[in-house]
C-alpha cells in the first residue's frame, strides 16, 4: 500500500509486520521515532505478542536483545552514533554468540565535538564486529531491507544492522510502498533458533573458550558472512519476486557499462550522485555509479566486476579513517589490487555537512581529469583550518578547537577571555 | 544427559548430617534428589564460598522453579571456573554475555519467556560483587526500576578475586587487596567509601531483597524459595568468603561466614518492598576482631604493634549494622528460644495441627576459638 510516511515511521511499521518479540528502546536522536512508533504499537496492542522494554542505556538494550534471542525471541532494537559505541561491547558479543538480533543504525557522526547529524562514522566503528551492515538508499530500501535482514539473520544465526542516514532518511516524509502482513508472512518465516535456552534441554551459552577453539569460532563468523555474500542476491531476487520492486543486493550499478569513471558511495548520497550523473552525461560525460548496499560482507568480487570496465573511480564516503583517509575506499582499493585503476578518495558530509550538486560536478569533473590529490576533503573550510593551525603553531594554550572554528567562522559572535 | 542423584561421599558432613533431622526439616542440600545445578569437578579454588553459595542457591531456585530455570552468568571467577567449555558444570539452561550485563540479559530471557507464555519458566541472573556493585550496577538499577521478573544473586567475596584480588565497592575498610595495598599510613581499603548494594536494592522498592551467608544453609535455601514464590525483581546476596583473597584456611569459609554474621560485620536480614522484615539474630556476639584476625587481608592491623584504632572503627560499623537491623535480642541475647522466634519459618511448614517435637539444633561453630 502507498503511503506518504516518515521514514522512521515507515521503517517500525515494516518491523511491526516481521512480528518482533522482544523491543528494546533508549531514546537516541535521529532513531528515537522508530521506536516511539513501535513502542506505541505494541501498547495500543496493535503488534501483539510483544514485549517493549524501556531501558537504562544502550549498553542494557543490545543486552536485553542478546538474552531475548538466546531465549529464542525475534528481538530487535535500534540506535545511532554515540549509543552504538555505548553498547559496543554487546554488539560484539552478540555476534560471538551468533545471535540474529536485527538493529537499525540511523546512522549519526560520533563526538567529540558532539554533532547529531548524518554521517557513517558509528556504524562503520563496529565494521569488524562481526555484524553485517546493509545501507538503504531511500526509505523504500530501508523498509525492504529490514525484512531481508530477518530473513538473513535468521538463516545464518548472526546479527544484521540496517542502516540508514539519520534525518536525511529517517525524519524524511516520502512515498514507501508499506507491504502487506501477508506478503512479510509469506517471506519472512517464525524464528527456529539455531541454540535456545531451554530447561527441557540445557545448554551452556557463552561459555570460555581458549586458544584450542577460539580461532575457530572467529573463522566460522567470518564464514557466515561468506555464506551471506551467496545468500543477499538470492534474498533480493525472492524479495522481488514476492514483492515486485527491486530492494538490497550486494551493490546496485547506475550507468557505469560505459563509464570511464565511476562514483563509489554508501546510503542516501546515491541519489544526489546520480542526479548529478545524469547531469554530466547529458554534458557527454562517461560517468557511472556503484551503490554498496552491503558493507559488511563487503562484495569485493562484485565490486572488482562492476569496476572492470571503468579506467578510474572516485569512493566519496562520509567516514574517515583518522591518519589514513578513506574507510569504504580502503576495502574498494582492496577489491580492484592489480586492476590497474586509478582511485580516488573523497571524504564528504562529516556530521551532517550538505553535500552540493555543485560541489559534486566539480569533484566528479576532477575525478574524470585525474586532478584530484589522492584523498579530498570535500567543501573543506580551508581558511579556518589554518587559521587554527597557525594559531596553534603561536599560542601553547590555544584553547578548545570546535570552539575556535564556530569562532572564527563567525558562528559565536564575541569570546571570552 | 538426564538427572543424576547426588551421591554424598562425605557423610560426616553438616549438609548431609541433615538427614538425621526428621524430613521436614532438612535442608534441600541433603536431598539426594536435588538438582545439583552446579556440577563436581569445576575448576573452584579449594573452599570456595562462590561455588558453595552458588549451589546451594541455584539448587534451590530450580527447586522452588520446579525445575525450570535458566540462569544468566556474569564474567567472573563463578563463570570462568565453572565453564571452560565443554566441561561445563551447569546443569540449567545458562548463558554468560559479559560483565556487566547480567542483569539486562536476565530481563531479555524474561521477556522471551513472557512473549511466549512460558511463565512458567524462571530466570535468574547471578554474579560476583565486582559484576553487581560496580561494573553491572546500571544494568542491575534498570532491571530493578523496572521491576522486571528477575531474581539477581549477588555473591560478595568483597572484590574482584578472578583478576588477582583487586579492591571492588564491596571490598571492606583497611582489608588489604592488590589496589588497596598495606604501605603508607593508612594501610589497606579506605573508610567511608563502598556501597551497600542490599539497601540500594531496598530504595528500589522491589519486592523482595535479602542478604545471606553460605554460614547458614537453611536460611540461604529459605530466602531463595521465598523469592521464587514471588515475581517481579528480587535481589538476594550472599556473603561468601575467599580464601584466596582472604587470606583464610580453604576449610574455615563457613566459619568466616559464621564470624561475620556472629561480629556483626555482615547483618542477615530480608526486606519486602523496601521494608525490613526479618532479621537472623546473633546466636552468641563476638567481637569484629574475631572477624578479622584469621584473615590475611587484615594481618597489617595485628601483630606487633596492632591498629586498634582502625579495629575499633570496623567494630563501630559492626554496632551500627547491630543497632540498625536489630541482631541483638535485647532481652536475652543468649536464649535459643528467642533466636528462634526471629528464624524464618521451615522450608516445608508441616501440615496444620502438628507440631515440631524438637526443635533444630544448630551448630556452634563460633565455639572453636583459636
Amino acid at each position: 500500500m502507498l503511503k506518504q510516511i516518515e521514514g522512521s515511521k515507515a521503517v517500525a511499521e515494516a518491523i511491526g509486520l516481521c512480528r518482533p518479540e522482544v523491543i528494546c528502546a533508549y531514546p537516541i536522536s535521529p532513531q528515537t521515532h522508530i521506536v516511539e512508533a513501535l513502542g506505541e504499537m505494541v501498547k495500543s496492542g496493535a503488534l501483539t505478542p510483544c514485549e517493549f522494554i524501556n531501558v537504562e542505556s544502550e549498553f542494557a538494550a543490545m543486552s536485553v536483545a542478546i538474552g531475548a534471542s538466546a531465549a529464542g525471541a525475534r528481538a530487535y532494537t535500534a540506535t545511532a552514533s554515540q549509543g552504538l559505541l555505548f553498547m559496543a561491547e554487546a554488539v560484539y558479543n552478540a555476534s560471538g554468540l551468533g545471535l540474529p538480533i536485527v538493529m537499525t543504525v540511523a546512522n549519526r557522526a560520533i563526538g567529540a565535538p558532539i554533532n547529531i547529524w548524518n554521517d557513517h562514522s558509528d556504524s562503520l566503528s563496529q565494521r569488524d564486529s562481526g555484524w553485517m551492515q546493509l545501507f538503504a538508499e531511500t526509505n523504500q530500501e530501508a523498509v525492504d531491507l529490514h525484512i531481508q535482514a530477518f530473513r538473513l539473520a535468521e538463516e545464518l544465526s548472526m546479527p544484521i544492522m540496517v542502516c540508514m542516514d539519520g534525518f536525511i532518511l529517517t525524519h524524511a516524509f516520502e512515498r514507501v510502498d508499506m507491504p502487506a502482513q501477508q506478503q512479510v508472512d509469506a517471506y519472512l518465516p517464525p524464528f527456529e533458533p539455531r541454540q535456545v535456552l531451554d530447561p527441557a534441554e540445557p545448554v551452556s551459552i557463552g561459555a570460555m573458550v581458549g586458544p584450542e577453539a577460539f580461532m575457530e569460532v572467529r573463522y566460522l563468523a567470518h564464514a557466515k558472512q561468506m555464506q551471506a555474500l551467496e545468500r543477499i542476491p538470492q534474498l533480493a531476487a525472492e524479495f522481488k519476486q514476492q514483492f515486485g520492486r527491486d530492494s538490497g543486493g550486494l551493490v546496485r550499478s547506475y550507468c557505469i557499462e560505459d563509464a570511464d569513471t565511476v562514483i563509489i558511495a554508501m546510503g542516501s548520497i546515491l541519489g544526489t550522485i546520480k542526479d548529478t550523473v545524469d547531469e554530466m552525461r547529458a554534458q557527454g560525460h562517461k560517468i557511472g555509479v556503484l551503490g554498496i548496499i552491503s558493507y559488511r560482507p563487503f562484495p569485493l568480487e562484485q565490486v572488482r566486476a562492476a569496476l572492470g570496465n571503468c579506467r578510474r573511480f572516485l569512493v566519496l564516503e562520509k567516514s574517515l579513517a583518522v591518519g589514513m583517509g578513506g574507510i569504504v575506499a580502503t576495502d574498494v582499493r582492496m577489491a580492484v589490487t592489480g586492476a590497474g585503476l586509478k582511485g580516488f578518495t573523497a571524504i564528504a558530509g562529516l556530521g551532517g555537512r550538505p553535500i552540493l550538486k555543485s560541489s559534486l560536478h566539480a569533484l566528479f569533473r576532477k575525478a574524470q581529469l585525474e586532478d584530484l590529490p589522492p584523498v579530498t576533503f570535500l567543501d573543506l573550510d580551508w581558511e579556518v583550518v589554518n587559521k587554527q593551525l597557525a594559531r596553534e603553531r603561536t599560542t601553547r594554550r590555544s584553547g578548545p578547537v570546535a570552539e575556535n572554528i564556530l569562532y572564527d567562522k563567525g558562528i559565536v559572535s564575541a569570546k571570552f577571555g | 544427559m538426564g538427572f543424576q542423584p547426588v551421591k554424598f561421599y562425605q557423610t560426616g558432613t553438616f549438609t548431609v548430617g541433615n538427614r538425621l533431622l526428621t524430613p521436614d526439616e532438612r535442608s534441600l542440600q541433603s536431598d539426594e534428589g536435588r538438582s545439583n545445578s552446579i556440577n563436581s569437578g569445576h575448576r573452584a579454588c579449594q573452599g570456595c564460598g562462590e561455588a558453595l553459595g552458588a549451589r546451594y542457591a541455584i539448587d534451590a531456585a530450580v527447586a522452588g522453579s520446579g525445575g525450570q530455570l535458566i540462569a544468566a552468568n556474569a564474567t567472573g571467577c563463578l563463570e570462568v571456573f565453572s565453564t571452560p567449555y565443554p566441561e561445563s558444570s551447569w546443569q540449567l539452561p545458562w548463558i554468560h554475555s559479559l560483565f556487566g550485563n547480567t542483569a539486562a540479559v536476565a530481563t531479555g530471557i524474561a521477556a522471551a519467556m513472557k512473549v511466549k507464555g512460558k511463565t512458567d519458566i524462571r530466570v535468574v541472573a547471578q554474579g560476583g560483587d565486582g559484576g553487581t556493585t560496580d561494573i553491572g550496577f546500571g544494568c542491575l538499577s534498570g532491571m530493578f526500576e523496572r521491576n522486571d521478573d528477575v531474581l539477581y544473586i549477588c555473591y560478595d567475596n568483597q572484590g574482584y578475586m578472578n583478576t588477582g584480588v583487586q579492591r571492588s565497592s564491596a571490598t571492606p575498610p583497611a582489608a588489604r587487596t592488590a589496589t588497596t595495598m598495606t604501605v603508607g599510613s593508612a594501610p589497606g581499603n579506605v573508610f567511608g567509601q563502598g556501597k551497600n548494594v542490599p539497601e540500594i536494592a531496598m530504595a528500589h522498592g522491589i519486592p523482595y531483597v535479602a542478604t545471606a551467608t553460605v554460614a547458614d544453609l537453611r536460611d540461604l535455601e529459605y530466602k531463595v524459595r521465598k523469592a521464587m514464590t514471588l515475581h517481579g525483581a528480587r535481589y538476594i546476596h550472599i556473603f561468601v568468603p575467599c580464601p584466596l583473597g582472604w587470606g583464610t584456611a580453604s576449610n574455615d569459609t563457613i566459619r568466616m561466614a559464621r564470624l561475620a554474621k556472629e561480629s556483626g560485620t555482615f547483618p542477615v536480614f530480608e526486606a519486602e518492598y523496601g521494608e525490613v522484615t526479618g532479621v537472623l539474630k546473633i546466636r552468641h556476639q563476638l567481637p569484629v576482631e574475631d572477624y578479622l584476625r584469621p584473615q590475611k587481608r587484615f594481618a597489617h592491623l595485628f601483630g606487633e604493634h596492632p591498629h586498634t584504632e582502625t579495629i575499633a572503627r570496623l567494630q563501630l560499623m559492626a554496632d551500627r549494622n547491630i543497632r540498625k537491623y536489630g541482631l541483638l535480642n535485647v532481652n536475652n541475647a543468649t536464649s535459643d528460644d528467642a533466636i528462634f522466634d526471629a528464624r524464618p519459618p521451615l522450608l516445608n511448614p508441616l501440615p496444620e495441627g502438628e507440631e515440631v517435637k524438637e526443635r533444630p539444633r544448630e551448630f556452634h561453630i563460633t565455639g572453636r576459638e583459636n
